[in-house]
């Protein structure tokens, strides 16, 4: 049994140590918005925040988490102050632009971009080449880029 | 939806075919017929199949065609909205299944959702569906005031009644509505474009919140009661099958609940999670008989499409005059040769789907694009006879073609077979994924061009030698042993792909060459290599006559061709590009409509390419709704960007070798140009958005290169050569 803390809940799942967070959250937990991509931290679509910090899940074992609070898309609202059923401000800048097309990477995408947002409240051009090295297959990028400019006016 | 046995009258095989060849020519009609036959829900009347109306006035528009973030959901609700008039704000989406299309005799039409055909194969059907229940609102509503139809009119989710000021919501005439029967096709009038207040209008996407929240369910993400989880390995050598496997060293395994063959070609690992299936099945002994191909490299592909070069027989696609002749006579003969690699689509949701076998019954959960040929591999899977089967389709995670096929549909349903009356979900890992495609296919191809004194192009051989899409997916489409798709913008006329030139002798020929790799159809599928072929050629023709690339396009392109290079120049300030920035164009007629682009790119001494902006301009007829067009232009840049830059999936011991987006690389947003869309209908036809504009996005680039550095780049991906300034 590994007890975590995701999204301000403390959960119990019965795994193997080494199971990488991505797949406790999917199918342990239920928490299918953290996305499989690739599985070797190259696409970023199983990014969340673990303590604070956009981690790329699929290459995190269970067991290395710890006591260390996790955030995932599902909470992301919450996180950042919005009540239930409100968007938090990066996604409600991702609405505003309409960012995304299948949408399958957006999770990862706007986890990426919270905490970008988070260490750089006006990030330049060059600080989201940097920060956002998520994959997008639709090629998203030009929208992403002005929602997250737009969130730091927010 | 309970009249399945109505499948019986069509026949099994003509319906498995027909829904494999998806979208080639099938003849089917599309009725307006009365709702009668359908077991229409009381409480939400359907007025006809493409329009439910519910007594809260929320009115739910059926969907034929697949989701894959194209934002055909979108465009096609809003021309069933324009013509029912209903309140936009009410609008939700529906897809009908499969089986129900079967059984109601196809009133959806075709499911299949590829070559950029969603919205302009399906407009006039759908639009008349909305125009149909928009007139028996209206006669429901005369009905109940007992006064002539023609007195009444319809708009924003209401009737209304001129001479009495009497109004009526949709959702109160939807129950009489239903009862009505349906206008004859002859009565439905549609509305003229100009006059569109719905469609054509630049409205938010339907799906977006659920895509930010975490709560959009994709088919990787479906959790059915008792499900289990299958994670598969099949023989990564093309042609090669499954010799032998030891099921009992990891029968053991953590939560794993049985191994399981599948086909002649796989074996997958059921568990209770992907994580425990995938490192059961990666520790699973497997002994595979390699086959024929084992030694196939991508030498031994490169050699045999090279002698294709200079083959003396090939299949004809395009010819005028006497290009031998031509050749012979001109002042100037140029010749160049390129070649395009097999690229995978890598879509961000891996290959999936979800199965339930039983004797009686087997259930498909799967993202696909195409409904019906899901229903006819599983039909075909399970041995169970269509009416005992049904596809649920799911969002698709991306789908660029890829999706068209069935292998894993076929996959799932083998496996769940083997575990009756349990749902089972396979999850392709993405190595399996990376290994197992419909490749983009391979080709090479020489251009012979000749000039006359005045260096005009008055003569031009292109031949292609290389891999038949359809002789990988479907040869029974093939044309007496041709495949017509390989001539994709090199046709000489037609609605689809016409090739722009006008070239007094001109042959354009294939000479087929189909390695043991499947093909098979890939965003922008044969557009992407001819574009670059013929994009680049006749840069380098132009060059060699001494003529600015852009005069001599106008020079031999047709009008409708030169329209939308000229508008994409125009607003690119072409020739007056800033200081060390270069501009590079190219044209295409694909998948229906007429794009062009001009790029804007430096290059560094060292080496670097940067992308500073690409001007796109699209003539797609109609324009349904331009912000989704834009989005779809830009987006397809990154796919077309990421193929010329990086895209190249290589053979070994006849496998693919590359594994992973570690290998496999694609662009990502500091590559990401500015991209400004011209969107130009003229209103005439109908064109697809989805595909055209990735074809240009690689040449108008590679003729920027030139004008930056000199170097003609005639191999892919540009990342294997170098752009320094010696």
């Amino acid at each position: 049994m590994v007890a975590l803390n995701v999204n301000g809940r403390t959960y119990q799942a019965d795994v193997d140590a080494r199971t990488p967070l991505l797949w406790v959250l999917r199918d342990t937990l239920g928490l299918t918005g953290t996305k499989y991509g690739c599985g070797i931290a190259q696409c970023g679509a199983c990014t969340v925040h673990i303590g604070g910090v956009a981690t790329r899940s699929c290459q995190v074992p269970i067991s290395q988490v710890g006591s260390k609070q996790i955030t995932t898309i599902e909470g992301l609202a919450q996180s950042s102050g919005a009540g239930n059923g409100i968007l938090g401000k990066v996604q409600q800048a991702w609405l505003d632009n309409e960012v995304p097309q299948c949408g399958y990477c957006q999770s990862g995408m706007i986890m990426a971009a919270a905490a970008l947002l988070k260490d750089k409240p006006n990030p330049t051009d060059a600080d989201i080449d940097d920060a956002i090295t998520n994959i997008c297959r639709c090629g998203t990028y030009q929208q992403v880029r002005a929602a997250i400019h737009a969130a730091a006016k927010a | 939806m309970t009249h399945l046995s109505k499948i019986a009258t069509i026949s099994r095989r003509g319906f498995l075919i027909a829904a494999a060849a998806g979208g080639f020519s099938l003849g089917w009609r599309v009725p307006f017929g009365s709702s009668a036959a359908f077991a229409t829900d009381a409480d939400d009347p359907e007025i006809n199949a493409w329009v439910v109306i519910k007594p809260d006035e929320t009115v739910a528009i059926r969907i034929a065609r697949s989701e894959m973030g194209q934002g055909t959901l979108t465009g096609l609700a809003q021309l069933v909205a324009e013509e029912l008039g209903c309140d936009w704000s009410k609008v939700t989406t529906d897809y009908p299944t499969p089986g129900q299309n079967i059984a109601r005799k196809r009133v959806w039409g075709n499911f299949s959702t590829g070559g950029s055909r969603g919205i302009r194969e399906s407009n006039d059907y759908v639009r008349k569906g909305g125009a149909a229940a928009r007139m028996m609102l209206v006669q429901a509503a005369a009905n109940e005031w007992k006064v002539p139809a023609t007195e009444c009119s319809a708009a924003n989710g209401a009737v209304s009644h001129a001479g009495s000021g009497r109004m009526l919501s949709y959702g109160k005439l939807a129950a009489a509505a239903a009862k009505l029967d349906p206008p004859s096709p002859g009565d439905i009038k549609l509305k003229d474009p100009k006059d569109w207040t719905i469609a054509g209008r630049p409205l938010p996407r339907l799906d977006t919140r659920p895509k930010l929240t975490g709560e959009q369910v994709y088919g990787i993400d479906l959790k059915l009661p008792g499900m289990l989880i299958a994670a598969i390995r099949d023989c990564p050598v093309y042609g090669g099958k499954v010799k032998s496997f030891d099921a009992a060293k990891v029968q053991n395994m953590r939560g794993v609940k049985k191994v399981v063959p599948v086909g002649e070609t796989g074996v997958a690992v059921i568990a209770d999670t992907f994580w425990n299936a995938k490192t059961a099945v990666a520790a699973l002994p497997v002994v595979w008989d390699d086959g024929p191909n084992n030694s196939v490299t991508s030498d031994t592909i490169a050699a045999m499409l090279k002698e294709g070069l200079d083959a003396p027989e090939a299949f004809i696609g395009n010819k005028a005059g006497d290009v031998k002749a031509g050749l012979a006579g001109a002042a100037k003969v140029m010749e160049a040769e390129f070649a395009y690699p097999y690229q995978n689509h890598a879509t961000m949701e891996p290959m999936n789907a979800t199965a339930r076998y039983t004797d009686d019954k087997c259930e498909v959960w799967c993202p696909t694009q195409n409904g019906e040929a899901a229903l006819a591999a599983t039909a075909e899977a399970s041995g169970l006879p269509v009416a005992k089967c049904e596809v649920y389709k799911q969002l698709l995670g991306g789908g660029f073609g890829r999706r068209g096929r069935t292998d894993y549909v076929q996959q799932a349903v083998w496996i769940a077979k083997q575990m009756p009356g349990t749902p089972v979900k396979l999850i392709w890992t993405r190595e399996e994924d990376m290994t197992h495609c419909g490749y983009h296919p391979i080709t090479q191809c020489k251009m012979t061009g000749g000039l006359d004194a005045q260096g005009n192009l008055v003569a031009l051989h292109m031949r292609i030698s290389g891999q038949s899409i359809l002789a990988s997916l479907s040869p029974q489409s093939m044309k007496d042993g041709m495949d017509p798709v390989t001539f994709q913008g090199l046709n000489a006329g037609g609605a689809e792909s016409a090739f722009g030139y006008d070239v007094p002798n001109l042959l354009i020929d294939h000479a087929m060459r189909n390695p043991p790799i499947t093909a098979g159809f890939w965003r922008g599928v044969n557009t992407n290599h001819n574009a670059i072929y013929v994009e680049s050629f006749i840069d380098e023709l132009a060059h060699a006559a001494g003529q600015d690339p852009l005069e001599f396009r106008r020079k031999h392109l047709k009008p409708a061709h030169f329209a939308v290079l000229q508008a994409a120049a125009d607003k690119a300030g072409y020739g007056k590009a800033p200081e060390g920035h270069f501009h590079g164009l190219a044209q295409v007629m694909g998948f229906g409509s007429y794009v062009a682009a001009c790029a804007e790119v430096s290059v560094s001494r060292d080496g670097h390419l940067k992308i500073h902006k690409i001007v796109a301009a699209t003539n797609c007829g109609h324009a349904v709704n331009p912000a989704q067009i834009e989005r779809q232009v830009a987006g397809s840049f990154v796919y077309g960007l990421s193929a010329m830059l990086y895209g190249e999936c290589t053979v070994a011991g006849g496998a693919i070798e590359q594994t992973n987006f570690d290998t496999y690389n694609v662009m990502r947003i500091d590559e990401m140009p500015v991209v400004e869309s011209i969107i130009m209908p003229s209103g005439d036809f109908w064109g697809g958005v989805g595909e055209p504009t990735i074809a240009v996005a690689a040449p108008a680039v590679l003729n920027a290169i030139f004008a930056a550095t000199g170097k003609r780049i005639r191999t892919f991906p540009l990342a294997k050569h170098d752009l320094r300034q010696t």
